[in-house]
């Protein structure tokens, strides 16, 4: 076997565990730069949602056109969001996470809005009763009851980041999105496959995860918990 | 000269307008195999939907089915096709669509909101309509296209739309993987570091966008018989009644994921 028909064999194999073994620190590394861009998209989205929806809760009518405009964004394709500010912020991190904490806004928004108002009203006329001043109430009784939903919103809005960085990949940022441009641009397979399973398994560990921060947050959900004693 | 100048200059040219990587060509190529993914999509999704929520059986089997490709980025799932299936046409008469790894990607994409929502709009009829039309002496077949049908519309729509909008998204980045359409002047422009082009090009993949969702939405508007038109009215009293349960957790990723 030539040298030429080795390196195609190796190209075209899903996996050449060698190349994997070589390249663990570059792994660690996009895979951490993945994930911190992940929670950072969120946590901006989350900071910017909840105010808008507490407004839209509060004054009914600022609803729809919070909703119309995050919706818009949430329709312009990724491809072109993510080179929107490049003119302005070159090829930097900015430019990828702006567009990111855009896409989450729709969802969050939705869902905390949606979990907001379905807080049912004796609950709310009952801690009024017992002399709760609105914030008090917005953080010891909405919010708790709230809290499934925004969750919900808080899960899809994860999982759609995860995967949405990967396409950031093509402004030179990307995370694992990297490895699959990589595998692509040299035709070789195994940085492909490490990118596409590890970007999976991220997002199914990140869901996981979310599950269990609701399940710690809600105690009073837990039959026989230790929270419902 | 400002930025936004030589975009506005860049949009004035003809030259930008005309021939085979004109404006044109590429709008034409860009909404030629978007209409084709989502016509075969809709009728292999479609009818299973529309089926499985009559019978109300196997629904759930065929949603989790539908979701396993949703956790794959778009952009994976396009290399992972040009590795399997190279960057040929499709066969056949779907030849003119020109890249066969890009249809196959745009059709797995639209499937899953098309059947999910087709599915959970004919399962959603009210019971006393379903029962008010068996004791009217209505066929099951008579059911389905008299009142499931027109009354699970407004949901199939939000499906079509949604499944649209993410088929756009994703021929535009199906550039990258050597189709023609919008993308091309995003990608090219990367490539040559050319902001203005980069900056054009996103703004018609974004104008394209935009104008699918509310030309579909007016498409949505006309179709669904007017007793039956989701008004503001109703949107508000809905959300008002819906119980927290109304977005469980595990059903509400369904559909909902952005796809590109």
């Amino acid at each position: 076997m030539g040298p030429l028909s080795l390196a195609q064999d190796i190209g075209s194999r899903w996996v050449y565990w060698p190349w994997v073994g070589d390249h663990l620190d570059e792994i660690r590394a996009r895979l951490s730069e993945h994930i911190s861009l992940t929670v950072l998209a969120v946590a901006y989205g989350l900071l910017i949602a909840f105010p808008l929806a507490l407004l839209a809760v509060r004054w009914r009518r600022l609803y729809p056109p919070i909703i119309g405009v995050t919706g818009v964004l949430y329709t312009i394709p990724s491809l072109a969001l993510f080179v929107i500010l490049i003119p302005w912020t070159g090829l930097s991190r900015t430019t990828a996470l702006v567009p990111l904490v855009a896409y989450t806004l729709l969802i969050l928004i939705r869902n905390i809005v949606a979990g907001l108002r379905a807080v049912p009203p004796e609950v709310q006329e009952a801690a009024e009763g017992m002399g709760y001043r609105p914030v008090r109430r917005l953080f010891v009784v909405d919010l708790p009851l709230a809290l499934p939903a925004i969750f919900a919103g808080v899960r899809i809005a994860t999982v759609t980041t995860i995967g949405l960085i990967t396409i950031t990949a093509l402004i030179g940022q990307g995370g694992l999105g990297q490895f699959m441009i990589d595998g692509f641009q040299r035709d070789f397979r195994t940085p492909l496959t490490v990118g596409v399973v590890l970007s999976v398994v991220l997002a199914v560990a990140a869901d996981l995860v979310l599950v269990g921060a609701q399940w710690l947050l809600s105690p009073w959900v837990r039959k026989g918990g230790r929270g419902s004693r | 000269m400002s930025f936004l100048g030589d975009v506005v200059d860049w949009f004035g040219d003809g030259s930008h307008w005309n021939g085979e990587d004109g404006v044109i060509h590429r709008l034409a190529e860009h909404v030629q195999i978007s209409l084709v993914a989502i016509l075969i999509a809709a009728a292999i999704a479609l009818p299973i939907g529309i089926l499985l929520g009559h019978v109300r059986r196997g629904g759930l089997l065929a949603i989790n089915i539908s979701n396993i490709g949703r956790a794959l980025p778009t952009l994976a799932l396009l290399i992972i096709l040009v590795q399997i299936f190279g960057i040929g046409d499709p066969p056949g008469l779907l030849a003119f669509t020109g890249s066969l790894p890009a249809l196959i990607a745009l059709v797995a994409l639209a499937i899953p909101p098309m059947l999910t929502n087709a599915y959970v709009g004919i399962t959603d009829v009210d019971p006393d309509a379903r029962e008010s039309a068996q004791g009217m002496g209505m066929s099951g077949g008579q059911q389905l296209t008299r009142v499931e049908l027109p009354i699970a519309l407004p949901l199939i729509m939000a499906g079509v739309r949604t499944a649209a909008v993410a088929v756009v998204a994703t021929a535009a980045l199906a550039a990258y993987i050597g189709y023609g359409g919008l993308g091309r002047f995003i990608i090219d422009g990367l490539s040559t570091q050319d902001n203005v082009q980069v900056f054009a090009g996103a703004v018609l993949v974004a104008l394209l966008s935009v104008a699918i969702e509310f030309g579909l939405a007016g498409v949505q508007h006309v179709l669904v018989p007017r007793g039956l038109r989701v008004g503001k009215e109703r949107v508000e009293r809905d959300v008002d009644q819906a119980p927290v349960e109304a977005v469980p957790a595990a059903r509400a990723p369904i559909g909902e994921a952005r796809q590109g």
